[in-house]
């Protein structure tokens, strides 16, 4: 237990001295939401059904938070670590695996944590942004969504042979995913053979989900992604810890 | 306990390349035991097979009387390891390293003292990334040294460190076995493994081909002994005669140097003194050259470069 609090707050440190992360979770969110805001001003749209457009910036760019921090930190740093020799060195200490895993998993959380925390705080001050969902149904689905994409980048980064490649398949899933998923734009808008695409990327789930439970939903009404999103993490967490290895 | 380390038959192939074939040998409690062999002898196969962190494909191996391959976790709360090929994160500071780390033991020493030590005190706060290679080094053997262990594993221990800090490492390492702990390194110095290790071992091509004491190693080897003095004006032919009664002598002008083996008796050098005295011959830039490890393991191991 004393190890896994001083290696998490350890990786909390180098977190945050990695300009990449930290610039990627904390920072990017926001500026798109004053991009946002800049864009579309104060007023309701009717695509938005009546609501303004920067009322839906906030849970979809909170989904962007959760797809940004699960494809490029978890996985860059557990690449990283077992390229560099990092875990081999660990492994000559007594430590689990499952503790490196778990103090990556509670320091990614807790940046996203942070980042959706300064969005939130942006989104009210400057905005007065309108939150009318249940904020404990909305960590809820913050925290499944989460565990959900950290799965995905220990499975990328336990399976993909080099850094190099970790970071070519995130960013390769990554992309496509934040401009279809619907963060940044309406996907009912778009073509019927974009929106078939969208329905297989994970983080349209994530953004339904947590838009829904923004504007108030009950989770009744997304069976399907919380269904999804579950069965994801449950892949996640058999196929990472299956395919964790100390060394390249 | 008396064999810390234990190993029978061990064998591991990679391919076509048998790493390490068919090693045994023993390690006791307490003593600094060395391994020496050319580029990809098996040194770190054999050294990381006994650490658990490879598996033998064959043979057996008892490490503090544990199974490294099922007692994994044990074995390295009470030994320390030190590879040749790691690395921390670039931002971590060294510091931090130090403090993580022992975290990860039972009862882990003081970190404090460790960083005196070795020399890191004035590079607490520097990260891993901005470290010398020699620092680098020193701070994976404090690592090594956090678990308090009955047993060090050293790969390469001096490795691209400096003399000063090669000398203070050798005491640092006679420190630890004058606590009653053992040692198990290898290196590429054999002036390191001559001064420092209690037993060698000569691996090549995967087979221990000589394990014994330094000095039993060059004395094993018969190589011979060499006196090298001058004389003002050159020997005497009466001078050169009676030195030839010792052992072979060869004459460059006033240069004269006398070869012998040494036969473990009388040393060539008191003999060559004591006629020199007798006869009352003047001489200076007497110098003695004797054979060492070195010689060995060329002997041994041959002078071709390894792939
Ligand atoms: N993981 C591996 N995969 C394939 N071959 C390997 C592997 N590790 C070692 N070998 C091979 O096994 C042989 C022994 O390597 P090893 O690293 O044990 O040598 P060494 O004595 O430590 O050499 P050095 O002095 O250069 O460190 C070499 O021929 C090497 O190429
Ligand atoms: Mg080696």
């Amino acid at each position: 237990m004393r190890g896994l609090a001083k290696t998490a707050w350890m990786e909390a440190k180098l977190f945050l001295r990695e300009p990449m992360s930290a610039f990627f979770t904390l920072i990017f969110p926001l500026m798109y939401l004053f991009i946002f805001g800049a864009i579309s001003g104060n007023e309701p749209a009717p695509q938005y059904g009546g609501q303004r457009m920067l009322d839906t910036a906030v849970p979809s760019l909170i989904a962007m938070i959760i797809g940004i921090t699960g494809l490029m930190p978890v996985t860059m740093t557990m690449a990283t670590y077992r390229e560099r020799g990092i875990l081999r060195r660990l492994r000559t200490t007594p430590v689990a695996s499952w503790v490196v895993l778990a103090a990556q998993v509670i320091v990614n959380f807790a940046m996203s944590c942070a980042g959706m925390l300064l969005l939130i705080a942006a989104g009210t001050l400057v905005y007065h942004v309108r939150f009318e969902g249940n904020a404990l149904s909305v960590l809820g689905g913050f925290i499944l969504s989460s565990l959900s994409f950290f799965g995905i980048g220990f499975m990328l980064a336990g399976s993909l042979p080099t850094v190099r490649s970790a970071w070519v398949a995130g960013m390769a899933l990554l992309y496509p995913m934040m401009f279809l998923s619907g963060a940044f734009f309406t996907v009912d808008l778009l073509p019927k053979a974009v929106r078939t695409i969208s329905a297989f990327m994970p983080l349209t789930y994530v953004v339904n989900l947590l838009r829904g439970l923004w504007a108030g939903d009950a989770w009744s009404k997304h069976v399907l992604d919380a269904g999804v999103l579950v069965g994801l993490l449950v892949v996640g967490v058999v196929v990472s810890t299956k395919a964790f290895r100390w060394e390249s | 306990m008396d064999k810390v380390v234990q190993v029978e038959g061990l064998r591991k192939v990679y391919g076509a390349t048998v790493a390490v074939d068919d090693v045994s040998f023993e390690v006791h409690e307490g003593e600094i035991f060395g391994m020496v062999g050319p580029n990809g002898a098996g040194k770190t196969t054999t050294i990381e097979c006994l650490e658990g962190l490879r598996t033998p494909d064959a043979g057996t191996v008892r490490v503090l009387g544990l199974d490294p391959q099922r007692n994994g976790k044990l074995l390295r709360e009470r030994t320390g390891m030190q590879l040749q090929q790691s690395a921390l994160p670039d931002r971590m500071r060294v510091w931090e390293a130090l403090d993580t780390y022992s975290s990860y033991y039972a009862k882990p020493v003081d970190w404090k003292p460790l960083l005196a030590q070795l020399g890191l005190e004035e590079k607490r706060p520097a990260p891993f990334a901005k470290l010398s290679g020699g620092q680098k080094q020193r701070l994976f053997i404090a690592l090594a040294l956090l678990p308090d262990p009955q047993l060090v594993f050293l790969d390469e221990l001096t490795t691209g460190l400096d003399p000063q800090a090669r000398h203070a490492i050798w005491d640092l390492v006679r420190d630890i076995r004058a606590k009653g702990k053992t040692v198990f390194l290898t290196t590429h110095f054999m002036e390191e493994a001559e001064r420092l290790c209690d037993r060698v071992a000569i691996l090549d091509h995967g087979r221990i081909v000589a394990l014994d004491t330094p000095p039993n190693l060059i004395h094993g080897l018969g190589a011979e002994e060499r006196v090298a003095f001058t004389v003002a004006g050159g020997p005497s032919p009466a001078l050169q005669s009676a030195l030839s009664g010792i052992g072979r002598t060869e004459v460059q002008g006033e240069r004269v140097v006398v070869h012998g083996k040494p036969d473990g008796e009388t040393q060539l050098v008191s003999e060559v003194i004591g006629l020199l005295t007798a006869q009352r011959v003047v001489f200076r830039d007497l110098r003695t050259e004797q054979a060492t490890l070195e010689d060995v393991f060329l002997g041994l191991t041959g002078r071709q470069l390894r792939d």
